[in-house]
């Protein structure tokens, strides 16, 4: 069986939840398995996510560095390909970071690549047995992968659960010499945060939220009709946003806010996993869809196979009619 | 700027329904509607957007069959100068470093200061483009949404990091960059612009006109192989409201009103 590493992203001297994940990820590939995480980093930060990281990994291989300071994944591939051993197995969290690094380090290890793994069925002979997702989740895959020169294996996060297990010892080893200089080609500049924008969607607990499925901008007073009747916002899924008809702060997912309503409408969103994401605290989820098939179905409480541009008024009324009667 | 886009020619869920086949080993590929990947789209304008404001050509690439050309034709019509078809049946079955090999290929025979591609395709990937730049050692960045030309050769561009917050950083040319949607906003293609570039030949290069050996690419150099589609069974799944438009509605008022949706 190869040696597995995890790479683990950090912010702030904090280990991601990711690094957790990861240890599950790797005992789904080896049930023996302990897997040695590696870090990159500078100065004290570093240090206490290492410290961190000995609790739950039995090796902890330290890469400090000044020119790391802030993760540039060009300069991590680069001090990666000169500690890992061949045939290694790399697990990385499938995030914006690992989009840079991992199908580069890939290439770089001359091992195989999968990104954005949703489960391992384990190892038979020189294959590894994963399953993906493909059409945004509507389909999963079974994905065979040779692993005899080792492998880079992008794990989605949340799809491992962390295991409860009793803290460790682990060892910290400093690899910091071993990577010799490091040169960029690309080289980071600053962090601009997100606009707040007009309305807060983080702070309702109702949110009318729509995607693909209203069609076009004109549409969009559709939702916000049944948004005012229930006092909720209109919060919406990327494409709505790349197709400028709401601004990027109504965005709920990875690249958008992270949302805790207590009722969340689904209309006409098809529920990615970046968008799903985005949704925490357990809502209420009622999806609206035309496409009985949609992911958003396997995940929402309740289910409505129907034109949303047809059902939204018809619920709009109808609640206007009630509001009416109680007065 | 002379600059390459590679884009795919994808399944188009707004137009399928996407259904498994009845062997459940793929999807039902009989009379499904196919349109460039959407991303793509978004790379091409931003391409053609760069060339306008500077000086240049957009040429369009895709590794793939004869099928393909509708897609290199669309963005021909948005207006790319040229489109080039890499297709051999060596090509059958690549995973993404098979692409990428391909892509590499056609790239050193010729000259780009800057390769594009879409963010993902259908297959939520994400890597073809990484790949490449590793494989010419380029610099690359993923998830870009803005770009800015800088004297002396470099770009300052932006990625959409966690949050939708905007990682700015300089990057040297040549490079590849993977676009992500809604960094522009793709011009409209007519049937007329289509009809314009139906018969504009699109040059086809194989494995042997590119130099690439056939044990290295398609299903003989694939790693990473797909066995099968299949439904995933998450959880429980929603409880499907039936009856009537209106009954349906005065379920979801009570639903409501029960879990504080309605006061």
């Amino acid at each position: 069986m190869p040696r597995i590493f995890a790479y683990i992203v950090h912010k702030a001297g904090v280990v991601d939840d990711s690094a957790a994940e990861l240890v599950a990820a790797a005992k789904r590939i080896d049930p023996a398995a302990n897997p040695t995480a590696i870090v990159a980093g500078s100065g004290p930060e570093l240090d206490a996510v290492c410290a961190s990281l000995s609790a739950s990994y039995g090796e902890v291989w330290k890469i400090a560095n000044e020119s790391l300071a802030y993760p540039n994944a060009e300069l991590i591939r680069q001090a990666l390909v000169k500690v890992v051993p061949a045939g290694s197995i790399v697990l990385v969290a499938h995030d914006h970071f690992a989009l840079d690094l991992s199908p580069g380090l890939s290439i770089k290890l001359n091992a195989a690549y999968v990104p954005d793994v949703v489960e391992i069925d384990g190892v038979a002979g020189p294959q590894l047995k994963v399953v993906r997702q493909e059409f945004g989740g509507q389909f999963s895959t079974h994905v065979r992968c040779d692993i005899s020169t080792g492998a880079v294996i992008n794990v989605r996060p949340g799809a491992f659960k962390p295991t409860e297990t009793a803290p460790l010892a682990g060892t910290v080893v400093d690899k910091s010499s071993a990577i010799g200089p490091l040169t960029a080609k690309r080289r980071y500049l600053e962090t601009v945060v997100a606009e707040a924008g007009d309305v807060d969607i983080t702070k309702h607990a109702v949110l009318v939220s729509v995607g693909r499925g209203i069609q076009e901008k004109d549409n969009i007073p559709i939702a916000e009709e049944l948004a005012e009747t229930l006092g909720a916002a209109v919060s919406c899924s990327r494409p709505v946003v790349d197709a400028k008809w709401l601004p990027k702060s109504r965005q709920v997912g990875s690249s958008g806010k992270t949302v805790k309503p207590k009722v969340y409408m689904a209309c006409g969103i098809s529920g990615s996993f970046q968008h799903l994401a985005g949704l925490k605290g357990n809502p209420f989820i009622v999806a609206i869809n035309k496409n009985p098939k949609a992911p958003i179905f396997q995940v929402a409480d309740v289910g409505i196979v129907d034109d949303l541009l047809e059902f939204l008024p018809e619920l709009t009324n109808k609640i206007r009619e009630a509001k009416q009667v109680s007065v | 700027m002379e600059i390459l886009v590679c884009a795919r020619r994808v399944p188009d869920t707004s137009e399928n329904e996407i259904q498994l086949n009845s062997a459940g080993n793929d999807i039902e590929r009989d009379d499904l509607v196919y349109s460039i990947n959407e991303p793509d789209n978004y790379a091409v304008e931003e391409a053609l957007q760069l060339v306008a404001k500077a000086s240049g050509n957009v040429t369009v690439a895709t590794v793939g069959t004869d099928d393909d050309e509708e897609i290199l034709r669309r963005e021909m019509a948005m207006g790319a100068n040229q489109a080039v078809l890499l297709s051999d049946d060596a090509f059958q079955g690549s995973d993404g470093k098979g692409i990428a090999t391909v892509l590499k290929a056609f790239v050193q025979k010729n000259k780009y200061d800057l390769i594009l591609t879409g963010v993902q395709a259908e297959d939520g990937a994400a890597q073809v483009g990484g790949m490449l730049a590793a494989l010419l050692d380029y610099p690359f960045a993923s998830l870009v949404n803005s770009i800015e030309v800088l004297d002396g050769g470099k770009l300052k561009i932006s990625r959409e990091i966690a949050g939708g917050n905007k990682e700015f950083s300089e990057i040297d040319l040549p490079c590849v960059l993977s676009i992500q949607t809604g960094i522009n906003e793709p011009r409209y293609v007519g049937m007329r612009g289509i009809r314009q570039v139906a018969s504009v030949e699109i040059p086809t290069f194989d494995a042997s006109a590119l130099g690439v050996d056939p044990a290295t690419v398609g299903d003989a150099g694939a790693k990473v192989k797909r066995d099968d589609y299949f439904v995933p069974a998450l959880g429980k799944g929603a409880e499907i409201l039936a009856g009537s438009r209106e009954e349906i509605a005065d379920k979801v008022i009570e639903l409501l009103k029960t879990k504080g949706g309605l006061k």
